[in-house]
C-alpha cells in the first residue's frame, strides 16, 4: 500500500505542479489587468513550452 | 487483451487497467472526429476580432471630437428602424472597446431566432448604420456555427454537449491511465529511437498530461455554452414566468414606450452596474411587455455576471431586479473561460497554442489505436489458425 502511495506521487508530482499553475494561469485574467494577465500567460505558458519541448526534441 | 499493450501495469490489477482502458479507448474514439472539428474551428474563432480587422470586415467609426455628444437610445431606435425598414429591434449591445457605438439586432419579429436576426453597428453620436458582415455570413459564421452546432439548431448543439462530456470522459480516463505508463519512467521521457509507436505514445501522454487542466476548462465550459438554450428556457420558468405573473392576460402591446431613458431607469436600481445589452420586448431574453435591461457588474469578475432589469414597457416603471440563479452565473462565467479572450493577446496565442496540442493529442492517440489494431490482428488472426 504504501509503495503504490509512493508510486503515486513519483507519476504525478510533476503532472500536479502544472496543473496548478495551468489553473492559476486560467483563473488569474479573470480577477484584473495587468499584473493579473502576467500571471496567466505565466500559468498556461509552463504546460504550453513543456509540450512544445517534447514535441521538437530530437535526438 | 487491453487497447495499449501495458507491461508495466502489474500492480495496479490488470483488469482495472483493462476497464479503464476500454473507457479511454471508445470515449476518445466516439468523440474524436467532433472535437477534431471543434478544435479546428475554434482556432480562428479565437482570433475573429484580429482577423475582421484583417479582412477589412470591422466597422470603422468615424473619427469625431471625443465630447461628441450621444444620440438618446429612442433616437437609436429610430435609425435601426430607418435601415431597416418592416423590421423590429431584438437587442442593443453595449461594448466597453467601442463606446461610441451600439450592436443593433433587429429581425422581421421580436421572437424571430437568432441566426435569423441581423447585427449591424449605429454609430452612437449620429445614428449612422455600419455593417458587421462577419455578424451575419461568410467565412467566420460559417467557422461558428460548425462550431456551436453543426448548422443542426438544438440538436446540433446537444450533439456536440454529449461529445464534450465524452472528451472529459476520456481525459479523466487517460489521466487514470498516466499511471501505469508512466511507472518506470521519468517526466517528460519521450523515447526517440525505439518506434514510431512509441514515440507518439511518450508524446500522446506528455502532451496530454500537461494540457489536462486546460482541456478539462475549455470542455467543461464548452458543454456548458452548448445547454445555453436549455438553460436560458430554465431561467426563463423558474425567475421570468414568476415576474411577469401579473401580465400574463394582459393585451400584447401595439406601441411601446420611447426607450428613451431605459438605461438611466436601470442604473436608479441598480447603480454600481453597467449595462450590457437590452432585450426588447418579445424577446427570449425579455417578456412580451417588457424591456429587459441586463446589467454587469462593475469589476473585472463580476462584468461576466448579468442582472436583468424588468422594465413595463408601457408605463416605464421598474417591474423588478430578476435574482440571477447559479447555472446564469455558470453560463456568464463560461463564455471567457471558453473563448480566451480575456487576457490579452499573449492569452489568445496560448489559447491557440493549446487548441493545436489538443488537436496532436487526438490525431496521436487515433494513430496509436490503429497501430495497435495492426499489430494486435495478425496475432488473433494465428491464434484462430491453432485453435
Amino acid at each position: 500500500m504504501r509503495r503504490r502511495q509512493s508510486n503515486f506521487w513519483k507519476v504525478f508530482a510533476t503532472p500536479t505542479v502544472i496543473a496548478l499553475f495551468s489553473a492559476t494561469g486560467l483563473f488569474a485574467a479573470l480577477l484584473g489587468d495587468g499584473i493579473w494577465d502576467a500571471l496567466s500567460w505565466l500559468g498556461l505558458g509552463i504546460p504550453s513550452v513543456l509540450a512544445l519541448r517534447g514535441l521538437l526534441q530530437r535526438r | 487483451m487491453d487497447g495499449f499493450g501495458i507491461s508495466e501495469g502489474h500492480e495496479m490489477k490488470s483488469k482495472t487497467i483493462r476497464r479503464w482502458s476500454t473507457v479511454h479507448t471508445w470515449s476518445s474514439l466516439i468523440c474524436t472526429v467532433f472535437l477534431l472539428m471543434l478544435a479546428l474551428t475554434g482556432l480562428p474563432l479565437i482570433f475573429h476580432h484580429e482577423i475582421d480587422h484583417l479582412l477589412g470586415d470591422a466597422a470603422e467609426l468615424k473619427p469625431m471630437p471625443a465630447d461628441t455628444p450621444h444620440l438618446n437610445l429612442q433616437q437609436l431606435v429610430l435609425a435601426a428602424e430607418k435601415h431597416r425598414p418592416g423590421e423590429v429591434m431584438q437587442y442593443f449591445g453595449f461594448e466597453d472597446d467601442e463606446p461610441n457605438a451600439v450592436i443593433a439586432i433587429m429581425a422581421p419579429t421580436a421572437g424571430t431566432e437568432p441566426n435569423a436576426s441581423h447585427t449591424f453597428m449605429l454609430d452612437a453620436r449620429t445614428g449612422e448604420a455600419l455593417q458587421m458582415p462577419s455578424a451575419n455570413g461568410g467565412f467566420m459564421m460559417v467557422m461558428l456555427r460548425l462550431h456551436v452546432d453543426m448548422f443542426a439548431g438544438l440538436p446540433g448543439k446537444l450533439l456536440l454537449a454529449l461529445m464534450g462530456i465524452l472528451f472529459v470522459v476520456a481525459i479523466i480516463s487517460g489521466t487514470v491511465m498516466y499511471l501505469p505508463f508512466m511507472r518506470r519512467l521519468k517526466f517528460a521521457t519521450v523515447r526517440q529511437d525505439k518506434s514510431t509507436r512509441l514515440r507518439w505514445l511518450d508524446l500522446h501522454n506528455l502532451i496530454g498530461v500537461v494540457t489536462l487542466t486546460w482541456a478539462l476548462v475549455v470542455g467543461v465550459t464548452g458543454v456548458i455554452s452548448a445547454c445555453a438554450d436549455l438553460l436560458i428556457a430554465a431561467w426563463r420558468n423558474d425567475s421570468l414566468s414568476a415576474m411577469i405573473a401579473p401580465y400574463r392576460d394582459a393585451p400584447p402591446l401595439t406601441q411601446l414606450a420611447p426607450a428613451t431613458r431605459l438605461l438611466e431607469i436601470a442604473n436608479e436600481v441598480v447603480p454600481d452596474m453597467q449595462p450590457d445589452f437590452i432585450a426588447f420586448p418579445g424577446t427570449r431574453f425579455s417578456s412580451e411587455h417588457h424591456y429587459a435591461v441586463f446589467m454587469k457588474g462593475s469589476t473585472h469578475l463580476t462584468s461576466h455576471l448579468l442582472t436583468p432589469v424588468l422594465i413595463d414597457a408601457s408605463t416605464l416603471q421598474v417591474t423588478a431586479v430578476a435574482e440571477r440563479p447559479w447555472y446564469m452565473d455558470a453560463m456568464g462565467m463560461s463564455q471567457p473561460l471558453h473563448f480566451g479572450d480575456y487576457g490579452g493577446l499573449p492569452l489568445k496565442i496560448l489559447w491557440a497554442t493549446l487548441d493545436g496540442l489538443t488537436i496532436i493529442v487526438l490525431g496521436s492517440g487515433v494513430f496509436l489505436w490503429v497501430v495497435r489494431r495492426k499489430a494486435v490482428k495478425p496475432l488473433l488472426e494465428k491464434a484462430e489458425r491453432v485453435a
